[in-house]
């Protein structure tokens, strides 16, 4: 097993199609909640592929698109701040905060790092001294726990001069949100994979039961996502609400113990901003009083301008699945991956980034 | 000795400079118009048409596996010349210094020029070295810019492509951005992937044996096989057709690009090429390409189509389709 030629095999591939089409009985919407799982859609050309059976939207699962315009200007603060060291992941490197972006402040001067990994920054820490070095800790529950183990390194190697800007955030809280809010009619979810390796499936139990919606933990290579639909599609012909769990080779219901269990140790569950979707209770992760002494926020004066969201950018209604990146009138005009206006329009993994690359529209 | 680095001094004009042009460079890239060490080279008259190509080259790491900046530097004009079906005869290099660079890494590099020119048969005929201060460029920058001629009977432009064309690729994509990634600080993957810098002037010259009748040849450096693919067919106003099975990406390679979030299509190779060639030559072409080396994995991957000029179609390999798009933006790695 190589785990990549197998599940991207194409006779497979075309039996599940036609499986598909035999089982369906009517168009439905299914929402795949993370950006990879965009990415493998329109990669693939899965959504057109099964445009006659299913109608993919796309949901908030890119975690540099819901970071929200204070967040990233808080960010920007904290690297003009005399004598920090900013490490962040590639991705956030192009967001647009509302009058500049970390690149345009790395021309200018500022100290920012990529870094590949949290314990990168920690690295860091340890070999400039007389700098704090702040992480832009940013990101779902499957990168919460490098975080937090970065946290407990730095905590045990006695290190004063590491910090961690948090704002990561939690997958099933937002969902809830998504539902609460009314605006989209949805018939599946193709929960996220990695999420779910920490998670389990327990933590979308509410929206079978509560919403009769059927979920499903989906892989990222194309016969996973392909397989997922068609178990969706099942679910809601033979009438289920149910969670399953496609991605078996990763995900158990009871997800990571020892991740859950380091999460808990260094978190605790806070309210937090997204953009496009405002302030969802008990959906991010703040530092417990144990470890205050490595929050950024309550370690630095910073002096943060009056955050604005960019004009004209519909980002906020594309993360919540109501419109499509087509019906934005800055796509791939005004905004486009050399000079985005919104933050879809920025990472890989964001909505419109990955519509403008892999132009699911034309022939 | 080893601990030698380069000085303000080594650019300054003045005896460092001398000894440095006169005891690394000119004993390496030994050659009579070299050796008259006039401000110009003179160059010999030819009836030849003339292609006339140049390039800046920074990597980083500037040592990668299957090889460095200065092979980059030679190969990659050869190359770009070899893509007008030209072969390479004289070749200028500039060198642009960081303060405190490694004179042995230098003499690293030089030699590995010197190896690259002499494979590829070019002569380096001119050449300037200037050294800045600490922080002004990141260790090395090399540019170098080449005359080649071209051969009679043949002429290959990106305008050429015709419909009927079948698009032809020489190996695997992806190899050397892998490589060179895998080799960054903070990056610590185990992978046997080597770069696949290698001059394509043999490879382009059997082509050119078997049928003159090539009509585009490119090298997907920058920007990859998807950017490529895209300016030809928008310079020859062709749609392009692209079966995804066909094009070979090696494992090692797909695995990097899950993990940080690239897409093969659009990373960079330096020694690959596409070649849109008449249906009617193409298996004589593919064929000659097969017994090189450097084309032993070549294939046939698409075609050109009336529909969608412009446009480049792929056909996914599980029966879907996207169109290839141009490379926006920077790759980033992502988060998660």
């Amino acid at each position: 097993m190589k785990y990549l030629d197998e599940f991207r095999d194409r006779r497979l591939a075309e039996a599940l199609v036609r499986r598909i089409a035999q089982t369906s009985s009517g168009r439905l919407n299914l929402m795949e909640v993370c950006g990879t799982h965009t990415v493998t859609i329109l990669r693939n050309g899965i959504k057109q592929l099964l445009a006659d059976e299913t109608n993919l939207i796309s949901g908030p699962g890119c975690p540099v698109c819901v970071t929200s315009n204070q967040d990233l200007d808080k960010a920007i603060a904290m690297a003009r701040h005399q004598g920090v060291i900013l490490a962040s992941f590639g991705d956030m490197m192009n967001v647009p905060g509302t009058s500049s972006n970390l690149q345009k402040e790395r021309a200018g001067g500022r100290d920012i790092r990529m870094v590949y990994s949290a314990m990168d920054a920690v690295k860091s820490a340890k070999a400039n001294p007389d700098k704090k070095v702040i992480l832009l800790a940013i990101g779902f529950e499957t990168t919460a726990p490098t975080i937090a183990s970065s946290i407990l390194e730095a905590h045990k190697q006695g290190l004063e001069n590491f910090l961690v800007f948090c704002i990561h955030k939690l997958i099933p809280p937002a969902m809830k949100a998504l539902l609460e809010m009314g605006e989209i009619n949805i018939d599946g979810f193709i929960c996220p994979g990695h999420v779910s390796a920490i998670i389990g499936s327990r933590p979308y139990q509410f929206i079978a039961q509560n919403y009769r919606i059927p979920c499903v933990v989906t892989g990222f290579e194309p016969l996973d996502v392909l397989q997922a639909i068609y178990m969706l599609i099942l679910q809601r012909r033979e009438g289920r609400c149910g969670v399953e769990i496609q991605y078996s080779r990763a995900v158990r219901e009871e997800g990571n113990p020892t991740a859950s269990k380091l999460l808990g140790e260094v978190f605790e569950v806070c309210d937090a901003q997204w953009r496009g979707l405002g302030m969802i209770p008990g959906s991010g992760l703040k530092l417990r009083g144990k470890y205050e002494r490595f929050d950024a926020l309550k370690n630095l004066e910073l002096q943060i301008e009056d955050s604005r969201e960019p004009q004209g950018c519909i980002c906020g209604e594309i993360l919540r699945g109501i419109k499509e990146p087509f019906e934005c009138k800055l796509f791939g005009e005004r905004c486009n991956p050399e000079d985005p206006v919104g933050p879809c329009m920025v990472s890989s993994e964001g909505t419109c980034a990955a519509y403008y690359k892999y132009n699911p529209r034309s022939e | 000795m080893g601990r030698e680095k380069i000085l303000l001094a080594h650019g300054s004009g003045g005896k460092l400079s001398y000894e440095l042009i006169k005891g690394l460079f000119l004993s390496a890239f030994e050659n009579p118009v070299l050796g008259e060490l006039d401000d110009s080279a003179r160059l010999d008259p030819v009836e030849a048409r003339l292609a006339f190509s140049t390039d800046s080259y920074t990597v980083k790491p500037l040592f990668f596996p299957g090889g460095d900046i200065g092979k980059l530097a030679i190969y990659g004009t050869v190359n770009d010349l070899a893509m007008a079906g030209a072969s390479a005869k004289y070749i200028s290099i500039s060198f642009i210094i960081e303060e405190g660079f490694s004179l042995d890494a230098l003499r690293d590099i030089v030699d590995s020029i010197t190896q690259a020119a002499k494979h590829t048969g070019v002569k380096i005929v001119t050449g300037d070295t200037k050294v800045v201060e600490k922080g002004e460029a990141d260790q090395l920058f090399i540019n170098t810019t080449g005359i080649g001629y071209i051969r009679g009977g043949v002429d290959i432009s990106g305008r050429n492509g015709q419909l009927g064309d079948l698009v032809l690729l020489s190996g695997s994509i992806g190899d050397h951005s892998t490589a060179v990634l895998s080799q960054r600080e903070g990056f610590q993957f185990q992978t046997d992937l080597r770069s696949d810098c290698a001059s394509l002037h043999c490879l382009v010259k059997e082509m050119l044996d078997a049928s003159t009748k090539i009509h585009v040849l490119r090298d997907p450096t920058r920007g990859g096989l998807a950017t490529v693919l895209w300016e030809v067919a928008n310079a020859s106003r062709v749609g392009i057709v692209i079966e995804e099975e066909r094009v070979k990406v090696r494992e090692e390679v797909r695995g990097v690009c899950d993990l940080l979030g690239f897409d093969p299509y659009y990373l960079a190779n330096e020694g690959k090429l596409v070649a849109l060639v008449p249906q009617s030559e193409a298996e004589r072409v593919l064929e000659a390409m097969r017994e090189n080396p450097l084309g032993r994995e070549a294939m046939i991957i698409g075609r050109t189509v009336e529909e969608n000029p412009g446009r480049v179609l792929l056909k996914t390999g599980i029966g879907g389709h996207r169109l290839l798009e141009p490379l926006s933006g920077e790759l980033l790695p992502r988060i998660c």
